[in-house]
Parts: C-alpha cells; sequence; structure tokens
C-alpha cells in the first residue's frame, strides 16, 4: 500500500518536474528546420497536448510498460534502459564479490589481532574509504593503472561474450581486465563496511564460550577461525550487503561516468545532458521500484527471520 | 514568589558569582584538545574555511575576469612562467586560468554549498524532529515514516533524481543538499528530544504553566544540541562530497560557478594526455577539506558523548 504510494507520487513528481525543466524542441529539432517540420515533430511526441493530458497517456502507457520513445535513439525507453541493465548488473555483482572477497579477511584479521600495526592500518585505510568521494578514487584509479602504468584499461567493457543473447565481460579475459578497475571503485565504500562488519563482530565472537571451548578441546585455530568464527559473522554481513545491493546500483552512475561503462547510470547521466525525457522518466520510474522492491523484501525477511519485529506488529 | 521569578531561580543560568571556575565551555576546549590529529585538524579548517572566505584577497588572479586569462596560458605545468612573468605555481587549466585561483575560488563555493546546506537541513530537520517527540502519537509516527522511506533511498540518488527534474544551478542543488540531508537531523533531534521530554525538569516546566513553544525551544532544544554538533559537522563533509560528485556528474553547479568538483571534471579530460595537474590539485584540496571536517567531528563525538566520559 505505502509502497504504492511511494511509486505514485515519484511518478508525478519526476514527470511534471521533468517536463517543466528545459524545452526538448530546441534541444531535438534541427534549428533550420521549417515550422512544418517543427510542428510535426512536436506533434509525433506529444509535446502539444497540455502537461495533465500527457501524464495520463504516461501512466496509461506506463501500466502497458511503454514509458515513451527516446528522443535521441528513437527507440522505446524502457527497451533502452533494459538493454543497459545488464553491464549495471555485472559490474555492481563484481563490487559485491569483491567487497566479501577482500572485506571480510581483512575485518577478520583486524579483529583477532586489534592491536598490531597492521590491524591499524586497515582500520584506518577503511576510514579513508569512507570518506573519499567515489569519483575521485576513480580518478585516481585511472591515472596510475591506466596512464601511468598503463597496465589496465581505463574505459569501455572490452570484449564481451554473449550469455543468453547479453553480452557479459567477465567471460574473457580482456573483459575482466576492463571490469576490474569500476568494480574495484564500486566496491571500495562497500569494503570499508564489510571490514568494519566482519572485525566488530570478530571481537564480538572471539570472547564467546563456544570459541573458548573450540580452543580448550585443541581445535588448530585456522579450523576455529573458518568455522566457528566466521559463520557468525557471516549473518550480520550478509544482510547488510543485501541491503546495500540498491546502493551500490544507485552509485555506479558515478563510477560508469568516470570508467565510461557502458550502463544505466552511464545512460541516465548521458540523457539529463541531452534533455532526453522519457528515458530519464523511465530510468527513475525502473529505480523507484527497484528500490520498493527492495525494501517490502527486506521488511518482510526481516520480521520472517527476527521473532522480535513479527511480535510487535502483532502487537500493534 | 510568582512563577516568573521560581522558574528564573530553577531552571535558568546559575547567577554568575556561583559559576563553576571550570565552566562546561573550557572542559568541552581541553577534552577536544587532548587529541593531537583532532587539533591540528581543526586549525586546518580554520585555514580552509579562511582561504575560502578571503578568497578575493588571496587569489594571484582572479579566474572570472577574462581581461586576466590569455589561451596562451592554456595547459601549463606547475611552476611554470608565462611571456609576462607571471608565475603559476600549480600550473593553468585548458582555458589558461591559474589553478591556484580557480581552487581558491571553488573552495569557496564548494565550502559555502556544502556549509548552508548544513544549516538550513539542521533547522528543518530540528523542526520536524522536535515536533515529531513532542507531538508524539499520529503526528510523530507520520513524520517518521516519511524519514524512513527517505532514509532507504541512497541520497546520491534523491539528490541525482531531483537534479534531473530542477536542472543546474546553486539554489536547486541546496535544495538538492537540504533534502537529503534533513532526515538524518529530523531523526537525531527526535531520539535526543525524546529522552529530554521524560526528565524532570521538562515535567517541572510544564507543571510551572509554560508554554509549549517555551518549552521546546528553550528546555528541550539546547539539551539535543550535543548529538547535532556532531551531526552537522559530518553531514557538512558529506554535503561537500556529495556536491563534488553532482558537480562531476555535470548535473550540479552550472560551470559558471566552478566548484572543486567541477574543476577537477573539467582536468579529467586532460588527465589522459599525462596533464595530471588539472585534476589533482583541486582533487587534493577537496580531500583534505572532507578529511580535516571529518577528524574533527570524529573528535567531536567522542567528546560530546556522555557515555564515553570518564
Amino acid at each position: 500500500m505505502q509502497s504504492s504510494l511511494v511509486v505514485l507520487v515519484m511518478s508525478l513528481l519526476v514527470f511534471i518536474g521533468v517536463n517543466i525543466v528545459g524545452n526538448p524542441v530546441d534541444m531535438l529539432i534541427n534549428p533550420e528546420a521549417d515550422q512544418e517540420e517543427i510542428d510535426r515533430v512536436i506533434s509525433d511526441l506529444g509535446l502539444d497536448r497540455p502537461v495533465h493530458e500527457q501524464y495520463g497517456y504516461f501512466v496509461f502507457n506506463a501500466l502497458k510498460g511503454d514509458l515513451g520513445k527516446s528522443f535521441i535513439y528513437g527507440e522505446p525507453a524502457l527497451k533502452l534502459i533494459v538493454q543497459h541493465i545488464p553491464a549495471t548488473l555485472e559490474l555492481a555483482v563484481a563490487a559485491l564479490l569483491m567487497a566479501i572477497v577482500f572485506g571480510i579477511p581483512l575485518g577478520v584479521y583486524a579483529g583477532l589481532k586489534p592491536d598490531s600495526k597492521t590491524a591499524k592500518t586497515i582500520m584506518a585505510t577503511s576510514i579513508l574509504g569512507f570518506s573519499l568521494p567515489t569519483f575521485w578514487v576513480g580518478i585516481m584509479m585511472i591515472m596510475v593503472f591506466a596512464v601511468q602504468l598503463g597496465v589496465l584499461p581505463s574505459t569501455g567493457r572490452g570484449d564481451t561474450v554473449d550469455v543468453l543473447g547479453v553480452p557479459m565481460s567477465f567471460l574473457t579475459l580482456d573483459g575482466l581486465s576492463h571490469l576490474f578497475l569500476p568494480a574495484l571503485n564500486l566496491s571500495l565504500f562497500k569494503i570499508s563496511l564489510v571490514i568494519r562488519l566482519s572485525r566488530a563482530g570478530t571481537r564480538e565472537i572471539v570472547h564467546m564460550d563456544y570459541i573458548k571451548f573450540a580452543r580448550a578441546k585443541g581445535l588448530r585455530q585456522g579450523r576455529i577461525v573458518m568455522v566457528h568464527l566466521m559463520k557468525n559473522i557471516m549473518i550480520p554481513v550478509v544482510t547488510v550487503l543485501g541491503l546495500e545491493f540498491g546502493g551500490l546500483v544507485a552509485f555506479s552512475t558515478v563510477t560508469e561516468t568516470v570508467f565510461a561503462w557502458p550502463g544505466m547510470g552511464k545512460l541516465i547521466i548521458d540523457s539529463i545532458h541531452n534533455l532526453d525525457r522519457p528515458v530519464v522518466v523511465a530510468y527513475l520510474m525502473i529505480v523507484v521500484l527497484l528500490f520498493v522492491t527492495i525494501n517490502l523484501v527486506v521488511d518482510v525477511l526481516y520480521s520472517v527471520l527476527d521473532p522480535r519485529v513479527r511480535l510487535q506488529d502483532q502487537k500493534s | 514568589m510568582t512563577a516568573e521569578v521560581q522558574e528564573r531561580l530553577v531552571l535558568d543560568d546559575v547567577p554568575p558569582s556561583l559559576a563553576r571556575v571550570e565552566t562546561p565551555f573550557r572542559r568541552f576546549v581541553s577534552d577536544f584538545t587532548d587529541s593531537r590529529i583532532a587539533t591540528g585538524a581543526f586549525i586546518c579548517f580554520l585555514v580552509i574555511a579562511a582561504i575560502a572566505v578571503f578568497a578575493p584577497w588571496l587569489a594571484p588572479t582572479d579566474p572570472y575576469d577574462l581581461a586576466q586569462v590569455s589561451v596562451l596560458d592554456s595547459n601549463l605545468p606547475p611552476f611554470s612562467e608565462n611571456f609576462e612573468g607571471v608565475t603559476f605555481w600549480l600550473g593553468t587549466d585548458g582555458a589558461g586560468r591559474d589553478l591556484l585561483s580557480a581552487i581558491i575560488y571553488g573552495l569557496r563555493i564548494s565550502l559555502g554549498v556544502g556549509v548552508s546546506s548544513g544549516l538550513i537541513a539542521m533547522a528543518i530537520g530540528c523542526a520536524v524532529g522536535l515536533t515529531a517527540a513532542y507531538a508524539g502519537g499520529r503526528t510523530d509516527s507520520v513524520i517518521m515514516r516519511i524519514v524512513d522511506i527517505q532514509l532507504s533511498f541512497p541520497a546520491i540518488l534523491v539528490a541525482l533524481i531531483l537534479l534531473a527534474i530542477l536542472g543546474k544551478g546553486v539554489d536547486k542543488i541546496l535544495i538538492a543538499l537540504v533534502t537529503v540531508q534533513w532526515a538524518y537531523y529530523a531523526r537525531t533531534v527526535r531520539a535526543s528530544a525524546l529522552v529530554e521530554r521524560s526528565k524532570e525538569y521538562v515535567e517541572a516546566a510544564t507543571c510551572l504553566a509554560l508554554g509549549h513553544r517555551r518549552i521546546v525551544f528553550r528546555h528541550i532544544l539546547p539539551n539535543c544540541l550535543p548529538p547535532m554538533i556532531v551531526v552537522v559537522t559530518l553531514q557538512t563533509a558529506h554535503a561537500i562530497s556529495l556536491e563534488a560528485t553532482l558537480s562531476f556528474l555535470g548535473v550540479g553547479l552550472p560551470t559558471t560557478e566552478p566548484s572543486l568538483g567541477l574543476l577537477i571534471a573539467n582536468g579529467f579530460e586532460y588527465m589522459l594526455s599525462h596533464k595530471y595537474w588539472i585534476s589533482i590539485f583541486p582533487g587534493v584540496a577537496l580531500l583534505v577539506t572532507i578529511i580535516t571536517i571529518n577528524l574533527v567531528g570524529d573528535q567531536l563525538r567522542d567528546v560530546l558523548n556522555p557515555r564515553l566520559q570518564k
């Protein structure tokens, strides 16, 4: 109920706002075209109708899955965005994996030896990961690895392989080398987050009785960490990462712009610059829908997983 | 005794003669200066703020004055001189502007936008949060539901949506930054106001039949300030970073108001041809600003948190 209300309000705000700002007629029509030509294009695009009527058409069409045609590409906006989704998802998933692969070991180490120099360095670096702007780190990465050292490419997706008709980068060596920097850039913030979470979790859990007992039983440190400790710190880490996945998609606009990664984020920034309204509106609607869905799923999962939440709801 | 006199005696400031030698402010200062890093960061921040405020007097040239800018000087590396013997300490950008001056002016815009958006958001957030906590009941749940919904969207997404709708401009980015931030303030204020509201002094004030407005602003609000100060510093750093990101994406400030983010974006084009300085130096200025504010904020959090006090 509440979710659909959010979607409706958003659609209204987005549509009216986007329509009032800027005049796409000036942007899209050749200035040398005669009046007849201009009129034809205006009525083709439905720009001659009053705003509320345009919105009516928009909602009606949106329910049919038709969010208008892109002014620039001449293709349906929804199709254009759907075409760009796989690239963004690939980037976001790669970033998520990196956050787990780098974040958990570093965090566990910092939690096991909190006073060591290495641990302090890890924590200081994670503070940097939190406070540095993503786009700046991305620029620095390009400068160091692509311009100065020349070891990794700076832009694009590289060679792609079609998986079920969708081009993917991670299956070719060239594609992987293109994927590495943007994914690392996107995941830096999440790596820092995972480091903090797993450090806090580790420090709490090493003092638990079952860890002491495992030690007393004479288990190797490796087994204690990998089995007894890891299982328990994974719960908060997985929860938070699930929540943060939407954030990755949102932040991919920045990373994609820096690395010219042809995903949804770059498409929306380009469309804002070109005043390509249908694409902007369609993107915003899809992303809002995505977030509302994520929040809904998380809420439901919480009440399934945490009996306290469930009981509270029943009372009220 | 009239109610007013009683209130003065019970609730208002202690008369100066009774004031302890160690005022809360002095204790706060000595706690804060315990950390050398934080003190250094604070001094550093004061210097940055001074540079931003006095930009027109400090900058070697005026980057907006077209008479002082020559395309012949474009893309000069740091420490180079032009034909007229002017030295560009940090080099020049693609339009021949002195980068040092551009950074000083850019700092002014970045800091100005960040700080003012933080203050406006604080005013709005405070008002909303206090209302929610004091009114309670349905008002509270409606307001907090709105806050929750907004906080479930990442800041950058909300700002991007707003700017896609509103277009470019200083006022528009202010609106976007305030919209993104107010919810944090509202939540913080509400949390501490709820605690304060149940304390005896509020009860006493209510018994004295003081007006709601007076209780909220004179009694509850001052006691909610410590956590607010922390949120203000950290959020300001966040706002500066967000503004730079948005300007870098080209949806924030117009090119007539070159903040640090825009300067970095301009330099980005030249970086692939090894003209590193155009992008690097504004970036360093941005980083130093953000990190010093964060360091100050972290120390404030430690000092102002009663739970951490010895």
